[in-house]
Formats: C-alpha cells, sequence, structure tokens
C-alpha cells in the first residue's frame, strides 16, 4: 500500500470559526492504481492532495506513506520522500521562470546529488519523452500552457518517483493539450506508476481506474470506474 | 545540492537585477575602498617616517653634552674612549662652527664647518658622490683637508671639478677631497656642510671640545648596553649622581624615537581602518535588506524548489551563497578601486602610500565575513519555510 490516510482531520481556524477542510477522511491508495478526486470547489480536495503529498500535515489523525508513518518523519526525511518518491504537477505548472525547461527539469536531480553530467542527460532525456526535445533551452515563458505542463511532468518524472500527484494538471490548459497530458498520465500508469489526479471535468475523471468523490471535507463515494 | 550550480544562479540573478545588485554592493565596495586607501596611507606614512629616520644611521646614538660647571665640553680623546666598548662599532664627534668658506673671488658665509673623523660616514649613513672622505691618517696627522657639501661644491665651483681644488677657511688653505652626496633627513641636511678632520678643527677653531657625538651601536641587540655604557662614564665625568638631576649631556636613541613613531602610526592606522569598517557594517546591513526583500519575492520559488525536495539546508545554501556572491563582488570590486584609489593618491598629491597584502586580504575578508554575517538571518527564515506556505504564497 502506498497511501493509508486514517481518520485525518485539517481544521483551519478563523478567528472563532474553525473550516474543517478534511472531516475524518480515509483512504488507501495501492500501488499501480490510476486514482481521480472529484468534488466541487472548496470540497478539500487540494488540502487533501497537500497531505498526500508531505507538503501539508493533518491537524489530527494518522497518514502512512509506504507503511512509514509521516508525523514521525523529520524535515530532511520528508524533503527525501517529495524528492525521491513523489512527482508533482500542479495546475499552474509552478516551473522556476528563471530557467530553463532543461534547468528545471534538472532540479530534483540536483537536490538527489546527481552530478552535472547525469542530470543534463536525463533531464534531457525526459524532455524529449514528453516531446520537447526541440524546446530544451527555453524559458517557460517562451512555451505555450501545454508545453508548460508538459516540462513539469517531465520535471516531476526526473527523480523517477513511483508517484505521481496532479492538482488539476489540465485545469489552465485548453481540451487538445489537456488530452495530450491525460495520455502522458495513462502512459506512466501502464509502466507502473502510481497516479492521483485531482479534477473537476468528469471526462478526465473517467480515464482513471477509480474516482474518489469529496464534498465538505469529507469522502462521500468511492467508486471504481467500469469500461 | 551543487554548489557551482548554485553559484553560477546567484551570478545570473545579480546580472538579472543590475542597478539592484550595484546599489548593494556600493556599501561593501565604499568600506573596502576607504579601508584600503585609509589604511594603506598609514602604512606608507608610518614606512616613510621610518625610512627618514633610519636613513640617518643605523642603530644611531646621539649624545649631546650640555657639560656642568666649567667643564662644559668632552674632550675628542675622552669621546673615542666609547670606541673600546664592545657595543659601540662607531664614535664621530662633532666640533662645530660658522665659517665663511673661500675658493677666488666666489665665497660661501655661514657655512657649517664640521671637525669629525673617519667614522662619520658609517655612523651617519652618508657618503660621497666624487673623491673620498678623509681616513684615520688625515685625523692623525692633522691635514688640512676638506669634504664639501653638494650645495658649496657647485656655488663654490660651478662645474669645475673641485676634487684637488683649494679652499680657504678662517685663514688657511685645504685641499678638496671629496663631495658629499646630496642628502636630507629629518635631522637637516649635509648640502651646506663642510668637514674637516677634528684634530685641525680642534686648532683653527680654537675650541677643544666636542658638544655632539654620534654613536653607533654595534647592532640592534647591542643599542640599550651601549647606552648604558655611555651614560655610566658620563656620569663619572660629570659626577652626575641620578637620572633626575642630570642636565649635563642627553641621548638621544634613535630606535626609541622609532617605537615611538611606529607605535603611534599604528594607533593612527587602526582608528582609520576602524572609522573605514563602519562602513562595511553598513553595507552588510543593505545586503542584509536586499536579501530580506529577496526571500519575500521569491517566496513561491523557496516552495516549488521544497516540493521539489529541497532540504532546509539547500535553501540557506542558496540564499547564503547569493549574499556571499553579492558581498565578495562586492569585495573584489572595492579591493580594485582602493588600489587604484591609494595609488592615485600617491600619484596625484604625492602622498606616500603602501597597499600591503595582508590588508587588502584583511579588508576582503572582512567583506566575506560580512555577507556571511548579515546573510545568515535571512537565509534562514527563507529555510525555515513551510513548502505548502510558501508554495500558496501569491
Ligand atoms: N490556508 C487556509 N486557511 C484557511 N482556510 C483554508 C486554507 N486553505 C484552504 N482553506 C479552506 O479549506 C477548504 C478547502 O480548500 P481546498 O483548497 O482544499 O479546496 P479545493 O477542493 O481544492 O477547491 P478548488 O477546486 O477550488 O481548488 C476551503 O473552504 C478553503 O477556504
Ligand atoms: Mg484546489
Amino acid at each position: 500500500m502506498v497511501i493509508n490516510l486514517e481518520n485525518v482531520y485539517k481544521i483551519y481556524k478563523m478567528g472563532d470559526t474553525a473550516v474543517h477542510a478534511l472531516d475524518d477522511v480515509s483512504l488507501k491508495i495501492d500501488e499501480g492504481e490510476f486514482v481521480a478526486i472529484v468534488g466541487p470547489s472548496g470540497s478539500g480536495k487540494s488540502t487533501l492532495m497537500n497531505i498526500l503529498g508531505c507538503l501539508d500535515t493533518p491537524t489530527k489523525g494518522k497518514y502512512e506513506f509506504e507503511g512509514r508513518d509521516v508525523s514521525r518523519l523529520n524535515d530532511n526525511e520528508l524533503a527525501a520522500i517529495r524528492n525521491r518518491r513523489i512527482g508533482f504537477v500542479f495546475q499552474n505548472f509552478n516551473l522556476l521562470p528563471k530557467l530553463t525547461a532543461l534547468e528545471n527539469v534538472e532540479l530534483p536531480l540536483m537536490y538527489a546529488g546527481k552530478s552535472a553530467a547525469f542530470r543534463r542527460k536525463r533531464a534531457r532525456e525526459m524532455l524529449e519523452a514528453v516531446g520537447l526535445g526541440e524546446r530544451l533551452h527555453h524559458k517557460p515563458k517562451e512555451l505555450s500552457g501545454g508545453q508548460q505542463q508538459r516540462v513539469a511532468i517531465a520535471r516531476a518524472l526526473a527523480a523517477d518517483p513511483p508517484v505521481i500527484l496532479g492538482d488539476e494538471p489540465t485545469g489552465n490548459l485548453d481540451t487538445k493539450s489537456g488530452r495530450e497530458i491525460m495520455e502522458i498520465m495513462k502512459t506512466l500508469n501502464k509502466n507502473g506508476k502510481t497516479i492521483i489526479l485531482i479534477t473537476h471535468d468528469l471526462n478526465i475523471a473517467k480515464q482513471a481506474q477509480r474516482n474518489v468523490h469529496i464534498q465538505d471535507g469529507k469522502i462521500v463515494k468511492d467508486e471504481k470506474v467500469v469500461g | 545540492m551543487d554548489i557551482l550550480q548554485t553559484i553560477k544562479l546567484a551570478f545570473r540573478g545579480i546580472i538579472d537585477n543590475k542597478l539592484r545588485s550595484f546599489l548593494t554592493m556600493l556599501g561593501i565596495i565604499i568600506g573596502v575602498t576607504s579601508v584600503i586607501g585609509l589604511v594603506s596611507i598609514g602604512q606608507g606614512t608610518t614606512a616613510k617616517v621610518t625610512e627618514q629616520i633610519q636613513s640617518m644611521g643605523a642603530n644611531l646614538l646621539t649624545v649631546n653634552i650640555m657639560g656642568r660647571g666649567a667643564n662644559t665640553t668632552l674632550s675628542y680623546e675622552q669621546a673615542m674612549e666609547f670606541l673600546k666598548s664592545p657595543y659601540i662599532s662607531g664614535v664621530a664627534p662633532i666640533i662645530s662652527d660658522s665659517v665663511t668658506v673661500e675658493h677666488g673671488n666666489e665665497n660661501e658665509e655661514n657655512v657649517q664647518l664640521q671637525g669629525t673623523n673617519e667614522y662619520l660616514p658609517a655612523v651617519r649613513n652618508y657618503s660621497v658622490s666624487s673623491g673620498r672622505f678623509f681616513i684615520s691618517q688625515d685625523v692623525d696627522m692633522r691635514r688640512k683637508v676638506a669634504v664639501l657639501g653638494s650645495g658649496i661644491a657647485s656655488n663654490l665651483f660651478g662645474f669645475v671639478d673641485p676634487i684637488g681644488q683649494t679652499v680657504k677657511i678662517k685663514g688657511y688653505n685645504f685641499k678638496v677631497i671629496g663631495v658629499m652626496k646630496s642628502s636630507s633627513s629629518m635631522m637637516g641636511s649635509t648640502d651646506e656642510q663642510v668637514f674637516i678632520p677634528i684634530t685641525v678643527a680642534e686648532r683653527i677653531l680654537q675650541s677643544r671640545g666636542v658638544r655632539t657625538i654620534y654613536i653607533q651601536a654595534a647592532g640592534k641587540e647591542a643599542v640599550s648596553s651601549a647606552k648604558t655604557e655611555i651614560s655610566t662614564k658620563l656620569d663619572k665625568i660629570y659626577r652626575v649622581k641620578s637620572e633626575d638631576e642630570n642636565y649635563a649631556y642627553r641621548i638621544f636613541d634613535q630606535s626609541e624615537m622609532l617605537d615611538t613613531i611606529n607605535e603611534t602610526s599604528k594607533t593612527m592606522t587602526m582608528m582609520l581602518g576602524g572609522i573605514a569598517a563602519i562602513s562595511l557594517l553598513v553595507g552588510g546591513i543593505g545586503i542584509m535588506n536586499i536579501m530580506l526583500v529577496s526571500v519575500t519575492e521569491r517566496t513561491r520559488e523557496i516552495g516549488i524548489r521544497k516540493a521539489l525536495g529541497a532540504r532546509k539546508i539547500d535553501i540557506l545554501n542558496q540564499f547564503l551563497i547569493e549574499s556571499l556572491v553579492l558581498s565578495g563582488i562586492g569585495g573584489v570590486i572595492g579591493v580594485a578601486v582602493g588600489y587604484l584609489l591609494s595609488w592615485g593618491l600617491g600619484k596625484a598629491f604625492s602622498m606616500s602610500t603602501k597597499t600591503t597584502l595582508p590588508v587588502v586580504l584583511i579588508a576582503f575578508g572582512f567583506s566575506i565575513i560580512v555577507g556571511v554575517f548579515f546573510g545568515i538571518y535571512p537565509a534562514n527564515k527563507a529555510g525555515n519555510l513551510k513548502p505548502i506556505d510558501a508554495l500558496r504564497y501569491e
């Protein structure tokens, strides 16, 4: 089991009112699954994803990633998990604007302590794999949205993590680019990666194997996609 | 984490923000420049004064005899007794008077006639530009020979070679055997002086005593022993009972003077450097200010880096290296400008400046330390940001 959430709460205190962004969430995800998390805006999807990605910590409850209790890990161990076990793809790409595509893809490898030569080679391969072999030295602003998201995917894959997390990776893209990104995701899943995506788009959710519906911080439905 | 890559990125960041980086570095540049400039001036002055004092002769002791009662001078023979001391390598007593020196129709009034012996050139670090100084036989045999100061020589002889010519002093003819090399030090110049053997001077000036003796100690370590020995002898001659009651003679110790001057100028240099260091500090605060702004501006970048696996130390290093690169470049420019400044001051105002490697290293090192010190707080702040807070930052 890659992910095991047990009775997790995330509560934001705003003055006297408390917002239950996650309200007693339990969720198990196995290796090789392709899960879509769906739900209306403000239902707690991003909050959940940030906890899954070890970017944030639950207020209450237990989270085990690959069998390790995350609350027991120190900052460096969490950084190592984010670096080597998880690849992030964000809705707004989150590329570093001053770096070229190649340098952006190299970043996780740099923090993994890989040599410059290895980084360069690996980053080039990753960009070629997402069809950007011709755009290695472009800065993000010189790329289209779809191309930027493909750079972000190449970056997420660079350190070869077993889990890919996407917070609405197709949210800012047109239908065609979105479809291309989903094709890449499906291929990755076929090659054994565990993929967890947030989406509004039911057409996209249908392409996953499993849909987790979330509403007001609670999981209201967890279903296998048939077809 | 790749240090080289980080340094490269830091440089790129500096180039991307040229004006801001320059203004940030300006504080450090001015600081380093003024440290180097001011300390160079201080050290240059010290070196010049030291050189001047040393040019008066190495390990020189100057004894002035005031005497006591009727006994106001010391005889030449008494003075030469000092030479027996193992701590003393040269004794040059002086009998002097103001005289008129004539040659043909030319004459020079108010010339300092110095009756002395063959030790003088060594003791006072003098040398002749032509001919020779007198030797012990000239003194012993009371030869009427004269060595002219360079000013006197050119006034009396113009372009004619004075060596072998005759000058008239107090009605006696002296054969010119040498001309002194032009010299000037803090203790006066030989240019307007004429030197003759002291034995001859005693006779023509009808003065049987010396009032000034230049004594050279046998070495740096011998100076104080020589001084003690001279005091003991003179105390006996003039029956001086205690140091406080000594009005009979004075001994000036060149090395003592040197120490005092060195001490003073060292303090001066330190003070100048200290004042300049304050501007380095101000430069450091400028760096801290800009680094704090930079951390805030780049909160999102920090979040992204953390999401990709950057540890606290990686982020901390990144900002520290940027601060270091800023202050380092500022330091390098400061060293260059400071070097040029002290060189330019030396040229333009014929000041003596001396830029030594230690000063350059200290000033540069200080700028690096400033970079680290004032970079730590912003860098630590960046490193401690929580990934999710940094990522959400708008
Ligand atoms: N830092 C925060 N402080 C206070 N409340 C927060 C914070 N982050 C999220 N929330 C609240 O938690 C709830 C869930 O937010 P979340 O971002 O997880 O929603 P979401 O499902 O991702 O919505 P969307 O589809 O619009 O992205 C919202 O009501 C939001 O207002
Ligand atoms: Mg969201």
